[in-house]
């Protein structure tokens, strides 16, 4: 499982600037031995679709805390899925009200983790769920 | 004097003696720092009168008025806006008939960055973390019925902050309230957004010149506004410590006062408009220590560094705000108890004005019903507590003493180091201060995940859960409303006044010796939109690139 890295992109699509989250889980990742890319603020969904085809990426992992993610996560996978990365893990995480999170699923995010995950999770549920 | 301090410590060294194998038994309480017990040994070389001295009087590590609480509670200023402009002129109206004495107003990010409701970049954020503005015509709405005379104003706004004043004179004048009438504060404090916030347009010289441009109009024109909120609440958010909180954020001050005086402005003539704006946090007497350290650190700075001859100027005033990233998801209602615990820092420490946040916040925004517990908390802490009834009630105190001296010692070190480095625009260029935060957000978590750190309810005492229902919901309709508003407001104003005022603006921008105000303020009364007076500017400005080092 772990000869090949998995390769993880870290993206912050939207506007919100609040990234403490999504830099601590690329951290995270990365000290679990996960190659990890971090996109940086204020990406487009297009701009992260483009981000996870040129990296050449097993996992996209999304992080919004505005509000937004309605719209915006199911935009993510609707545009990776359509460069052809069919089996590319799509999470995301963030400030997440539980009922939005089964139309996530059905959208196409494999999984949402909310507030007071720990790391550890995320780095599991990534090792249990990618395809490589 | 030297026998008595003799006759302590060979009390002190018996007491550990005889603690510290009785304290071994206690694993579970090993990561903590090594000192337990404060004595006079720990605050021998502070000096009453130099280092505490009394309220409103220099260092004013004591407070910046001489009455504090016992002249007036501090602002209860509770942060609001979702929505329409319609909606939040509701909630404000609302919050003012509950006994809030102050306005908040928090923005769509669109709003905070300068993009209109139909550009397709704001696609699924308008409205949903504030209230979109999008011209003159949606100020107007959301403050409307309330008079600009008697209330005091803060705007959660930076990179447009000129552009939301601008819109709050106009408005003001259309009330028949003169510019010299106004109250209340602007954030415009960019080199936060670089280092933490992340709601940046331009590079940062040109906002410098933003900044300084409304330092100098305010001095002259809008003498009663906080021209800037100089805020360590987000570094702390993005996980700094408490002394990192206070000295990035006095670095952040040193460099907008730097700019100014290099623009020609008198030190005095604005310094007693500065503001800051700091985090309560969770560990109670640590904050205290850290709102008095902060208020020594900056009347230092003041007084030897920039040679302010004005008591004001060296006066650290400050906002407070509970911190969002304590509260829990898990067992919500707890947060309601950390949040009167920050409330009683807050006090303690000596603020002037303070937003406490609502249990529901680690989940959506707030409800109505939680911020009205929200604001109860903090007439609970005012008028039962008797926390606001005597002055800086934790002076004296060994422990307080001490770790006041001890958080302004860490923060003198940060900010010789960030003087080394050339200031803060250069520390936040090279990325040094986005990393000393990052670290420290990551130690956090990892303290959190290891157990060294306890969060009840998220890795203690946990409990199965239901989801929480009732949480606010933003109408998903709003971009859609915000779009009709917005077309209906261009097809019915003058456009030929709108271009002449753009291109006049656009002139004045490429002038590096003009002041900008004027000309936003010309472009806002004939209802040019914020994206097309930030279209502008960041034509002329461009705009910043982060670069982020995991």
């Amino acid at each position: 499982m772990m000869e090949k890295h998995i390769r993880v992109l870290v993206a912050k699509p939207g506007l919100d600037g609040h990234d403490r989250g999504a830099k601590v889980v690329a951290r995270a990742l990365r000290d679990a031995g996960f190659e990890v890319i971090y996109t940086g603020l204020r990406q487009t969904p297009e701009q992260i679709a483009e981000a996870a085809l040129q990296e050449d990426v097993d996992v996209v992992a999304m992080s919004i805390l505005s509000g937004a993610h309605p719209h915006l996560f199911p935009k993510v996978v609707e545009l990776v899925r359509a460069n052809g990365m069919k089996d590319t893990l799509i999470i995301g995480g963030g400030v997440i009200p539980e009922g939005d999170i089964p139309a996530l699923k059905k959208a196409g995010i494999a999984e949402v983790f909310t507030p007071g995950t720990p790391t550890g999770d995320i780095v599991e549920f990534i090792k249990t769920h990618v395809k490589k | 004097m030297s026998t008595e301090k003799e006759k302590i410590q060979a009390e002190l060294d018996a007491y550990n003696a005889s603690v510290e194998k009785a304290t071994a038994k206690f694993p579970e309480r090993a990561h903590l720092p090594e000192q337990r017990l404060y004595t006079p040994l720990d605050i021998k070389d502070t000096d009453y009168a130099d280092d505490i001295s009394f309220p409103g009087v220099y260092p004013y590590t004591r407070g910046v008025q001489p009455t504090m609480y016992r002249g007036r509670f501090w602002t209860m200023r509770m942060y609001a806006g979702f929505s329409t402009a319609e909606e939040s002129n509701k909630r404000y109206r609302y919050l003012i008939e509950s006994g809030a004495s102050g306005l908040s107003c928090a923005f769509d990010l669109p709003t905070q960055i300068g993009y209109d409701s139909d550009d397709p970049i704001s696609e699924g954020e308008v409205g949903k973390v504030g209230v979109a503005i999008d011209s003159l015509a949606d100020m107007e709405v959301l403050f409307d019925k309330i008079d600009l005379g008697k209330v005091s104003t803060s705007m959660t706004i930076n990179a447009p902050a000129s552009v939301l004043l601008a819109m709050y004179i106009a408005v003001g004048e259309k009330q028949g309230v003169s510019p010299d009438q106004l109250k209340g504060t602007i954030q415009n404090d960019i080199l936060k957004e670089y280092s933490a916030r992340g709601t940046y347009i331009f590079p940062p010289r040109p906002s410098m010149r933003l900044i300084t441009n409304i330092f100098e109009y305010c001095s002259k024109n809008v003498p009663k506004w906080n021209t800037i909120s100089i805020s360590g609440y987000h570094i702390r958010e993005a996980g700094s410590t408490a002394s990192q909180e206070i000295a990035f954020t006095i670095s952040d001050g040193i460099a907008y006062v730097e700019a100014a005086i290099k623009a020609g402005l008198d030190v005095d003539a604005f310094a007693g408009r500065l503001s800051f704006f700091w985090n309560a946090h969770n560990n109670l007497l640590e904050e205290v220590a850290k709102f008095r350290a902060s208020r020594r650190i900056w009347a230092k700075v003041m007084k030897e560094r920039f040679h302010a001859k004005k008591e004001k100027s060296m006066k650290l005033r400050f906002h407070t705000q509970t911190a969002g990233s304590m509260l829990t998801a898990q067992q919500p209602n707890n947060n309601i108890v950390r949040v009167a615990l920050q409330t009683a820092a807050a006090v303690m420490g000596g603020t002037q004005s303070l937003h406490t946040n609502s249990r529901d916040e680690a989940l959506a925004l707030p409800t109505e019903e939680s911020v009205m517990v929200a604001l109860r908390t903090q007439q609970i802490v005012a008028y039962e507590s008797g926390l606001a009834d005597v002055i800086d009630p934790l002076a004296g105190s060994y422990y307080v003493e001490a770790m006041t001296n001890k958080i302004e010692a860490e923060a003198w070190d940060y900010i010789k180091k960030i003087d080394e480095i050339g200031g803060a625009v250069s520390a936040i260029e090279q990325g040094y201060i986005q990393k000393e935060i990052q670290d420290s957000a990551y130690k956090w978590q990892m303290d959190v995940e290891s157990g060294a750190k306890t969060i009840v309810g998220v890795n203690k005492f946990q409990v199965e859960e239901k989801p929480v229902e009732g949480l606010l919901r933003v109408d998903a309709s709003v971009g859609e409303k915000q779009k009709g508003k917005l077309a209906a407001m261009k097809a019915k104003r003058d456009n030929d006044a709108v271009k002449k005022a753009l291109a006049d603006l656009e002139a004045a921008c490429d002038d590096t010796n003009e002041n900008l105000m004027p000309h936003i303020l010309n472009a806002v009364r004939v209802y040019a939109t914020l994206g097309e007076i930030c279209g502008v500017m960041r034509k002329v400005f461009g705009e910043y690139e982060a670069h982020t080092n995991l």
